[in-house]
């Protein structure tokens, strides 16, 4: 894609020239020029749980991580078991650093033993790029890591209406791809995808993968095909809404996966262990001294960075999103606060921002979970 | 320039609020536009004394949250209780049912340092 237009300094995917004359509100995200909605935050957000809609999230970065010695690089980077995978299923890990901080979340794609897909932040790229070259240069001959993601595009369908709108478009079935698995090589609309059943919304969907060159055509075809566009605005919210983490808020280098309350990520058991483990397995036997809780808040939505405290209670904690429910229809946010408060749900804690102090009730996660 | 809708007949400030000649105060259509949609506003009371150029209320969307300033010093002596229930009107119709609150102000609502009429609203940068 190219990488950057020089009338702003931020980068851009093969559809930003699309959103643009769209009527899209842009703004950056990750270092890109991206959009933020089209219509409106909410109408988008409902859309998507309602029925389909499509993001360009071109801005992801992606990795190959090639040799016979792929699989063990891959596990002694992330904290899930990725070698365990089958050839065409996917995960989500964490990627941890020496001290347990995360260094960023991802989904790993086995597309054979010897042939990784990592999906990695935007905002991170370089600095993951290098981090895995590091992990490499352990055993040069037998494992290569490269950089595509200015060679790829990704085009994410999301809703009830996802499995119907890309069969529209495909050359075979492509609602028997079981969730967390993948196909190479099924056309959309012309176009050769990796379809992922995969996405970042609480709702059924897929991620799609394809040549950047060839985004524009796919995405016109969509469009045309009565898929709206969504921006990140409602990414967010629908992420958020599902409890689904985004770096920088509930992961972070401070932050590590066993306090974001992603334990079920790391596998202790695998063979050879993974950076971060002992840092980490310490942090569990002792306890971590901070947990990801839910909130709902009244009279204001409590934003990233506001202040969390409970009366009684010593210590203070930290609000990672916020923002306003469009399924709810109340303020809802996740919020670090210390694990010794022992909160449960239906406690009530005070959040503070901007000199303003708001009540807030703790809530179970996810705040929304689709019909099944 | 101010985008959006600046209807003559009223006064506004650089903050983006509006100002109408009974004292009724609101966000212009260039303001709810950058918002997005609004969620939540937090209003003064009835009877609440408010001084021009400082914070009387803050308005939330679903992006980001805004500081609301008094064009003019007054006493509240209504609120639009409507938003409590559909903020959506500060978006749908900013100049009309999506008004906030009306003040009985101490001084002459007049085009000044302070208050614009619409040709110098238009004529702000953004």
């Amino acid at each position: 894609m190219p990488e950057t237009s020089p009338a702003s300094p931020w980068r851009t995917t093969p559809l930003t020239a699309w959103h643009e004359a769209a009527g899209a509100r842009m703004g950056e995200f990750g270092g890109f020029w991206m959009p933020i909605f089209y219509e409106g935050i909410l109408q988008e957000h409902r859309r998507v749980r309602a029925d389909v809609g499509m993001f360009d999230v071109s801005h992801m970065a992606e990795f190959l991580v090639e040799g016979d010695e792929a699989g063990a690089l891959v596990d002694r980077l992330v904290t899930n078991w990725a070698s365990r995978l089958e050839d065409g299923q996917a995960l989500y890990t964490p990627m941890c650093r020496p001290d347990g901080g995360t260094q960023d979340d991802l989904l790993v794609y086995r597309r054979a033993a010897n042939r990784y897909l990592l999906v990695t932040n935007a905002g991170n790229r370089e600095d993951d790029h290098r981090w895995m070259l590091a992990a490499a240069a352990e055993r040069p001959e037998e494992v290569t890591v490269r950089d595509v993601s200015a060679e790829v595009a990704l085009i994410a369908v999301q809703g009830p209406g996802a499995v119907a709108a890309v069969e529209n478009l495909a050359d075979r079935a492509v609602g028997d791809i079981g969730y967390y698995h993948f196909r190479e090589g099924v056309s959309v609309a012309g176009v050769r995808a990796l379809v992922s059943r995969t996405g970042y919304t609480g709702e059924d969907g897929f991620e799609l993968y394809v040549a950047a060159g060839e985004a524009p055509a796919l995405w016109e075809a969509l469009v045309r095909h009565g898929v709206q566009p969504v921006g990140l605005g409602a990414r967010d919210t629908l992420r958020l809404e599902a409890r689904l983490p985004l770096y920088g808020h509930e992961l972070a280098r401070d932050i590590t996966p066993l306090e974001a309350g992603l334990g079920s990520f790391v596998k202790w058991e695998k063979p050879g262990g993974f950076i971060g483990r002992d840092a980490l397995l310490e942090q569990k036997e002792a306890g971590p001294r901070r947990r990801l809780v839910g909130l709902r808040a009244e009279g204001g939505i409590p934003r990233a960075g506001y202040a969390v405290r409970r009366a009684g209670s010593p210590g203070q904690g930290v609000v990672t999103s916020g923002t306003h429910s469009p399924t709810l229809e109340v303020p809802i946010a996740m919020a670090l606060v210390p694990r010794a408060w022992g909160v449960k749900a239906g406690d009530a804690v005070m959040v503070e921002g901007r000199g303003r102090t708001v009540p807030a009730v703790v809530v179970k996660l996810p705040f929304y979970r689709r019909p099944s | 320039m101010a985008s959006g809708k600046v209807p003559e007949g009223r006064w506004y400030t650089a903050e983006h609020e509006w100002i109408a000649g009974d004292g009724t105060v609101g966000i212009t259509d260039h303001a709810q536009d950058a918002l997005g949609d609004v969620v939540f506003l937090d209003l003064p009371e009835v009877g609440r004394h408010v001084e021009r150029g400082t914070v009387f209320g803050v308005v939330e969307s679903v992006k980001s949250v805004s500081d609301l300033f008094s064009p003019v010093t007054g006493t509240v002596v209504a609120v639009n209780e409507q938003l409590k229930d559909r903020p959506e009107l500060v978006n749908q119709d900013p100049y009309g049912e999506g008004w906030l609150v009306r003040v009985d102000p101490e001084e002459p609502i007049a085009a000044g340092p302070v208050l614009l009429d619409a040709a110098g609203y238009r004529a702000l940068p953004d």
